[in-house]
């Protein structure tokens, strides 16, 4: 088949599929997923709406009215109210006490934009029918209560009269002053009545008294008497005396209980949010402006169309998304988390066809800044992690997203860096200092550092233990990978006595915390504040911007720790919009960089751009993260044990080779000077000098090409003679498959060695047989 | 047949081991399960394939994400 046709063919198979997916609930029920997707309250409706007895949707009619678009404004009117033209003008407006506005500055003025739209615009609603019923009711007045009930049965298809001992449908809304409610007005608005097929009964005092002498008539299914009607407006005062919008309630409740009776259903089921009720919305008004009431020019006739917009624009369009705001991951997907948790759960179910929704699973850090955010306690992160589990269970976690990750780790964990050992000359060990695979990556000389200031503090000797704490895996929801590391960690611990550990990275402090529980642990930094010697001149040093990990955002006595080390450093502490436990995550986090480079690229540059000062952090990850997007930044221990950089807040962070060598550096060298071991044992690959210009390098490291992918390829191009040459450059070009990539070279050699001109990887296969 | 590859690499390269020029070739390709036959560039003598720069970071890697999707 060809390769094209097969790709959109891919793209249109999986549509076919995905619409005749069985539904197959794998991990989140739905009853789960409801509970989850409540928790999200951006789709609560706004206060007005909430507020408003009938539910007008206030937000959107004046996000229309904004927008100048009156006849959109006018059929949002028209949707919910009935009689839009008369309770357009008369509304008696209780939504307006609730409008969020008037919490920076006046309410809007809901009920002058309404009456501005129903006088600008007199459009009728448009009215599908339901099915016709032949059930008959009569409704026994002309009020407006009554109307609305009338209307609402009309258009659920019953055969509706309507009684009035008056000549005239509306009763007392003719006493209504005429710059108010235009009597036009009023025969335009319920002469639809008699258009849509109501038999109105004028001057029907006789069969009123019919009614009410005989209340079981058996002619009609159902009969509506609303209470005697009172004047809406006291005439001098111009004071409601009815609220018109209640009246509406009223009728529109009567006509559902008319209905359900008649249909022989509940009568109370499902009717909890009939009128007035409370939003669950939050709307935050922090950095709201507070703005006063547009106004009126002629308040008789009402605000003109111009007015109106002015007005319309005071609106906060209230909704949530306090998560969203904060969180560009949340951003980037273009919605929130109650449609997320939607789309990831709509992904689990498909069955065969392309999951579109595992993008947005493996881009989320899993840090926890939006359920610290959630006025509701919405967690990203729990959804993300459920999902993940669910996927590598079911086998369907795409390889790519996690793959470079976890080989790191397995480096980490491998005879190139692991190690566990007493302090040289010692036989037991009261602590442990595990420095954590990513500082030895980007500092390694600082492992060192501390690790001679821990023994030269602290007594009963001071163990090391160089390896990852699982995190990567963690993260990559690949339980039994992560399982097994913490089996050899605690095995190794034990072997060592069980000592109390030294954690400098907060991501292994949650790990074990979490994981590790009976193990007793101490962050690094809570060992300095207690002995590090700080000098008297340092005083003042400047400012630095402190951005905290995102696995301290729950270890308050961590954050605090460092902060008094910085303020003991000399440095004064610029606190970021978003810190302490509402700080942002790295973009590290969470594996987002692995799954989401370009995410995990916008992420960190917008938490670079949140002040102009130097940055410190004291998470190598972060550090590196933060340098990586241009910003100058220090690492707590480039302050607390400075070396011979004199600036190391510009330090550049290593590429994913560098990371390896350094740590393979790390455990040669101490190796060698603190317990006189020589580990070094190169596989025969790596014995291959290499020689790439910077900007190759640069882009191996985008690609996660490894300097050791490539010495493989041209250990085995070299060994097989398999590869392909240019003549007129002189270039070999060659490709190796160590894992589940194919990895590229194209290479030359001068005096041994070899020059790299280009490397490119891709996960297909040459089909068995056909190379 | 679409040709994934630019023209010139068949004038370009030829296969180190056998000295022998490259030939547009049929090629099974396969990844997650499914398999698909291309034209690439092929030693007439070894059978050994180029896969070009801009195919691995192209169209297969287009493929690849949608396969893993899948």
């Amino acid at each position: 088949m060809n390769f094209f046709v097969c790709v959109c063919l891919c793209g249109s198979v999986a549509n076919k599929l995905r619409k005749t997916a069985e539904k197959e609930f794998k991990n989140m029920e739905q009853k789960e997923l409801r509970e989850t997707e409540d928790k999200c309250i951006q789709e609560q409706p706004a206060y007005c709406v909430a507020a408003c007895p009938i539910h007008v949707d206030v937000r959107t009619l004046i996000w229309q009215i904004k927008q100048g678009k009156w006849e959109d404004a006018r059929k949002t009117l028209n949707k919910t109210m009935p009689f839009a033209g008369i309770l357009g003008r008369i509304c008696d407006h209780p939504c307006e006490n609730h409008c969020k506005r008037r919490e920076a500055g006046d309410p809007v003025a809901i009920s002058a934009l309404e009456r501005c739209c129903v006088q600008k615009v007199s459009l009728l609603p448009k009215i599908s029918f339901l099915p016709s019923k032949t059930q008959k009711i009569a409704i026994l007045s002309g009020g407006l209560r009554s109307l609305t009930a009338a209307w609402d049965l009309i258009r659920k298809g019953y055969k509706i009269h309507i009684f009035t001992e008056q000549n005239r449908l509306g009763e007392s809304l003719w006493d209504l002053p005429e710059s108010l409610l235009p009597k036009e007005v009023i025969e335009k608005e319920f002469s639809v009545l008699e258009k849509l097929g109501a038999q109105i009964h004028l001057n029907a005092e006789k069969d009123m008294g019919f009614f009410k002498a005989n209340p079981g008539s058996k002619e009609f299914d159902a009969v509506y008497a609303p209470p005697e009607n009172e004047r809406f407006l006291a005439p001098l005062e111009m004071t409601w005396l009815v609220s018109p919008i209640n009246e509406a309630l009223e009728g529109r409740k009567a006509a559902v209980t008319i209905d359900r009776q008649i249909q022989k259903v509940s009568l109370t089921a499902g009717r909890e949010k009939e009128g007035p009720y409370k939003t669950r919305l939050f709307t935050s008004i922090e950095n709201i402006a507070p703005l006063p009431l547009t106004p009126m020019s002629h308040p008789e006739s009402g605000y003109t169309p111009e007015e109106a917009i002015q007005e319309a624009e005071r609106c906060l369009q209230c909704q949530c998304l306090e998560c969203v705001k904060a969180c560009l991951y949340l951003e980037h997907f273009k919605g929130y988390p109650k449609k997320y948790a939607r789309e990831i759960y709509n992904n689990e179910s498909i069955v065969m066809g392309e999951r579109k929704g595992n993008t947005l699973v493996n881009s989320c850090s899993l840090c926890g800044l939006c359920e610290v955010i959630c006025p509701n306690d919405f967690s990203m992160a729990d959804v993300c992690r459920n999902a993940r589990t669910s996927m590598v269970k079911r086998g369907k976690m795409p390889p790519s997203a996690h793959e470079f990750a976890l080989r790191d780790m397995a480096f980490s964990n491998g005879e190139k860096f692991a190690l566990s050992k007493h302090e040289p000359g010692h036989e037991k060990s009261e602590y442990l200092f595990f420095p954590g695979c990513q500082l030895s990556a980007s500092s390694p000389g600082h492992v060192e550092t501390v690790y001679d200031f821990l023994r030269s503090h602290l007594k009963g000797g001071v163990g090391l233990m160089l390896r990852c704490c699982g995190a990567p895996a963690d993260w990559a929801a690949r339980e039994e990978i992560f399982q097994a590391g913490l089996e050899t960690l605690e095995a190794q611990w034990e072997a060592l006595g069980r000592p109390k550990m030294i954690l400098v990275c907060s991501t292994c402090y949650s790990i074990f915390k979490r994981s590790l529980s009976h193990i007793n642990i101490i962050s690094l930094w809570e060992i300095l504040e207690k002995y590090y010697a700080f000098s008297l001149s340092d005083a003042d040093k400047g400012c630095l911007a402190l951005h905290d990990p995102c696995t301290t955002r729950h270890e308050p006595q961590i954050r605090e720790t460092v902060r008094s080390l910085l303020k003991n450093a000399g440095y004064k502490i610029e606190e970021l919009k978003y810190s302490g436990e509402q700080t942002t995550c790295c973009g590290y986090g969470g594996l987002m960089s692995n799954a989401n480079p370009a995410l995990a690229k916008a992420v960190i540059q917008r938490r670079a751009e949140e002040s102009e000062s130097d940055f410190v952090a004291y998470c190598a990850m972060c550090r590196d993260a933060l340098s990586s997007a241009g910003k100058r930044t220090l690492h707590l221990l480039d302050i607390l044990f400075p070396s011979d950089d004199a600036d190391p807040a510009s330090q550049k962070p290593p590429t994913y080779s560098q990371r390896h060598e350094n740590r393979a550096r790390l455990k040669e060298h101490l190796c060698q000077i603190l317990w006189k071991e020589n580990v070094s044992d190169m596989a025969d690959h790596e014995d291959l000098m290499l020689n790439i210009a910077p900007e190759v390098e640069k882009q191996m490291d985008e690609r996660r090409i490894l300097k050791s992918d490539i010495q493989k390829v041209i250990r085995y191009a070299e060994e097989s003679g398999n590869r392909f040459y240019n003549s007129k450059t002189g270039h070999w070009l060659a490709a190796y498959q160590p894992v589940n990539v194919t990895y590229w070279a194209e290479y030359s050699v001068s005096d041994s060695v070899f020059v790299i001109h280009n490397a490119y990887c891709h996960r297909m296969t040459i089909a068995e047989g056909k190379r | 047949m679409s040709q994934y590859y630019e023209a010139s690499l068949l004038e370009e390269w030829n296969c180190a081991k056998c000295g022998a020029a490259l030939k547009p070739a049929k090629v099974d390709i396969a990844y997650m399960g499914s398999q698909f036959t291309i034209e690439l560039p092929k030693c007439e003598i070894c059978g050994l394939v180029l896969i070009p720069e801009s195919l691995a970071r192209g169209k297969m890697a287009e493929v690849e994400k949608i396969l893993e999707d899948k």
